[in-house]
C-alpha cells in the first residue's frame, strides 16, 4: 500500500512519451524504455542540479557536525550555568522550521548580496540541522562511561588524545547517524532553495526537476526517473540509521 | 514601522478562509495519521516473516523528497491521464472521472490524503518505540486477570502509551503546520489563495502574488512563528508532565 504510488512513478519513468497521453491510462508501459533514466543522466541540466544538491548537502552535513560535536560533548560531560536553557534554545531552534523563517532569511541574504549562492543555501541548511545533530549527538556522548575516559587519563593520554583515540570511535554510530540525517534534510529541502536559488543554473534537484512538468512541457517520465534517481540513494541511506532517527526526533522525552 | 502591517494583515479578505483552511489541514491530518499510525504501530510489533520488509517500505515515503512525491500525487490524480480516475471508474466506485485538484469540494481532501500519507512513517515509528517500552508481564497480567484484548487494550496499551502519543500528536501538529510542498505543489492550478494554509499564503502574498508586499509577509510569518511557539510550549509542557510521573 505505501509503495504502490512509487510503483507507479517507477512505471510512469518507464514508459515512452506517447503513452503518457493514452486514454485510458494503463498502468504498465505498452513498450518498456529504460532508456530515459540515461536521457535523465545525460541531460546537462541535470548534472548541474545534482552537483549543486551534492555540494550543498555535503558541505552543510561537514559544517553541521563540526559545530554539533564540540556543543553536544561539552553540554553532555559538563554541568553549567545556562545548560538546561541553552538545551532548550537549541530545541527551539527545531520547531522554527524554514518555512516560517523564509521571508526574513530572504530578506538577509539579499541584503547580503547572497542570493543564488551556495553560500546562502549551505549556512541555512547547516542552521536548521544543527539542533537535531546537537541532540543526538548528546544522547552518544552521554552513554560512554566517564570511567574509560579517566583510565585513559590515568594512562597518561591528554585530553586531545582521549577524545581522538577514544570518545571518537565509541561515538561513530552517533557521528554517522547524525551526518546521514543532516546529509538527507538538506538533499530533500525545498522551500528554502525555491526562494533563494533564481538562477537555473544553481538550482539544486528537488527545485531543479519540477521544470520538467510545468504548464508548458510535461516530461512526466523524465521528471520521474529524476525523481527515482534522486530518491533511491537516499532511502538507502535513511535504512541505515532509521532506529537512532526516532529516539533522536523525540529528543530524550520516550525512554 | 510598528504595527501597521499587523493591522493590514487582519484587514486581508483571505485571511478567515486561509486560517480555516490551517485548522482543517493540521487537525485532519494529524488526527487521521494518527488513527491510522496506532494500527500500523500494533501490527509491526508483532513478529511475522518480511516484517523487515514492511518496515523498509514504510521509510520510502519518509526518506523520499515531499516535492517529489507531491508532483507525483498530481500526475496520479491527473483528471485525464491518472491511474486514479482510472482505477475508481474501472471498480465501479466512480460514475465518472473528478477533477481532484480542480474542483473546489474535492482539493483539501486530495491533498489531506497526500499529507497523512507522508506522515505516517515518522508517526508509525515514534508510536512503535513507545509500544516497544510496555513490558511484556503487564499483558501477562492482565490476560492472567481474564481481561478482554478491547479491554487490555483500552486499559493498559493506550495509557501506558500516553508519552508517545503526546509526542507524535506535538511533532506533527508542528510538521503540518510548517509543510509547504504538498499545498504548494498540489494546488498550482488553483488561482487566489482559497485553498492555501498560512504557510502558502505567506509565502505568495510576498514571492507570488500580485501583492509582492514582503513587510505583510514578514507580519504573518512573526503571528507563524508565535503560533508554533505556543505548540513548543505544549510539548516541553508535556515531556515536563512524564517526568514527573516517572
Amino acid at each position: 500500500m505505501l509503495l504502490s504510488p512509487y510503483l507507479v512513478m517507477l512505471l510512469t519513468a518507464l514508459k515512452p512519451a506517447a503513452e503518457l497521453r493514452a486514454t485510458p491510462p494503463r498502468l504498465l508501459p505498452g513498450e518498456w524504455q529504460p532508456g530515459t533514466f540515461l536521457d535523465v543522466l545525460g541531460d546537462a541540466e541535470f548534472q548541474g542540479w545534482l552537483s549543486v544538491s551534492l555540494v550543498v548537502a555535503l558541505a552543510s552535513t561537514v559544517l553541521v557536525v563540526v559545530a554539533a560535536a564540540p556543543a553536544a560533548y561539552y553540554t553532555a560531560r559538563y554541568r553549567f550555568r545556562g545548560r538546561a536553557a541553552f538545551l532548550f534554545l537549541v530545541l527551539v531552534t527545531q520547531m522554527f522550521a524554514p518555512t516560517a523563517l523564509v521571508v526574513g532569511l530572504y530578506r538577509q541574504f539579499f541584503e547580503l548580496g547572497l542570493i543564488n549562492t551556495y553560500a546562502a543555501l549551505i549556512l541555512t541548511n547547516a542552521g536548521f540541522n544543527l539542533a537535531f545533530a546537537v541532540w543526538i549527538l548528546r544522547a552518544f556522548f552521554a552513554s560512554i562511561p566517564r570511567e574509560i575516559e579517566e583510565a585513559a587519563a590515568v594512562d597518561g593520554c591528554g585530553r586531545l588524545r582521549t577524545l581522538i583515540g577514544i570518545v571518537l570511535p565509541l561515538s561513530l554510530p552517533g557521528i554517522v547517524t547524525a551526518a546521514v540525517f543532516a546529509f538527507i534534510a538538506a538533499w530533500n529541502e525545498y522551500i528554502v532553495a525555491l526562494t533563494l536559488m533564481t538562477d537555473p543554473a544553481m538550482k539544486p534537484l528537488t527545485v531543479g526537476i519540477t521544470t520538467y512538468v510545468t504548464a508548458y512541457v510535461q516530461h512526466w517520465n523524465s521528471l520521474f526517473a529524476a525523481s527515482i534517481l534522486a530518491i533511491v540513494p537516499v532511502v538507502v541511506l535513511f535504512a541505515l540509521v532509521e532506529r537512532y532517527l526516532v529516539g533522536g526526533l523525540t529528543a530524550g522525552s520516550l525512554k | 514601522m510598528g504595527t501597521r502591517n499587523y493591522v493590514r494583515l487582519a484587514e486581508q479578505e483571505a485571511l478567515p478562509s486561509v486560517v480555516a483552511n490551517t485548522v482543517v489541514w493540521v487537525a485532519v491530518v494529524v488526527a487521521v495519521t494518527l488513527l491510522v499510525s496506532l494500527a500500523l504501530a500494533q501490527f509491526l510489533a508483532l513478529e511475522f516473516p518480511g516484517r523487515r520488509v514492511v518496515r523498509w517500505a514504510l521509510i520510502v515515503p519518509w526518506a523520499a523528497s515531499l516535492v517529489m512525491t507531491a508532483k507525483l500525487f498530481v500526475w496520479i490524480y491527473d483528471y485525464y491521464f491518472g491511474i486514479l480516475n482510472q482505477a475508481l471508474v474501472a471498480l465501479g466506485i466512480l460514475a465518472a472521472p473528478v477533477d481532484w485538484l480542480g474542483d473546489d469540494t474535492t482539493v483539501m481532501g486530495a491533498m489531506i490524503a497526500v499529507g497523512v500519507f507522508v506522515s505516517l512513517p515518522f508517526t508509525t515509528y515514534v508510536l512503535l518505540a513507545g509500544l516497544q517500552t510496555i513490558p511484556g508481564e503487564v499483558y501477562e497480567a492482565a490476560r492472567v486477570d481474564g481481561a478482554s484484548r478491547w479491554r487490555t487494550y483500552g486499559s493498559v496499551t493506550l495509557p501506558l502509551l500516553r508519552p508517545a502519543l503526546l509526542v507524535a500528536i506535538v511533532l506533527n501538529v508542528i510538521y503540518v503546520f510548517n509543510s509547504f510542498p504538498i499545498v504548494w505543489t498540489l494546488n498550482d492550478r488553483n488561482p487566489g489563495f482559497s485553498h492555501d494554509t498560512l504557510i502558502t499564503y505567506m509565502y505568495k502574498i510576498a514571492f507570488k502574488s500580485a501583492l509582492r508586499d514582503v513587510g505583510l509577509s514578514a507580519a504573518l510569518g512573526v503571528v507563524n512563528v508565535l503560533a508554533i511557539l505556543l505548540a513548543v510550549v505544549v510539548y516541553l509542557r508535556a515531556v515536563r508532565w512524564r517526568d514527573q510521573e516517572a
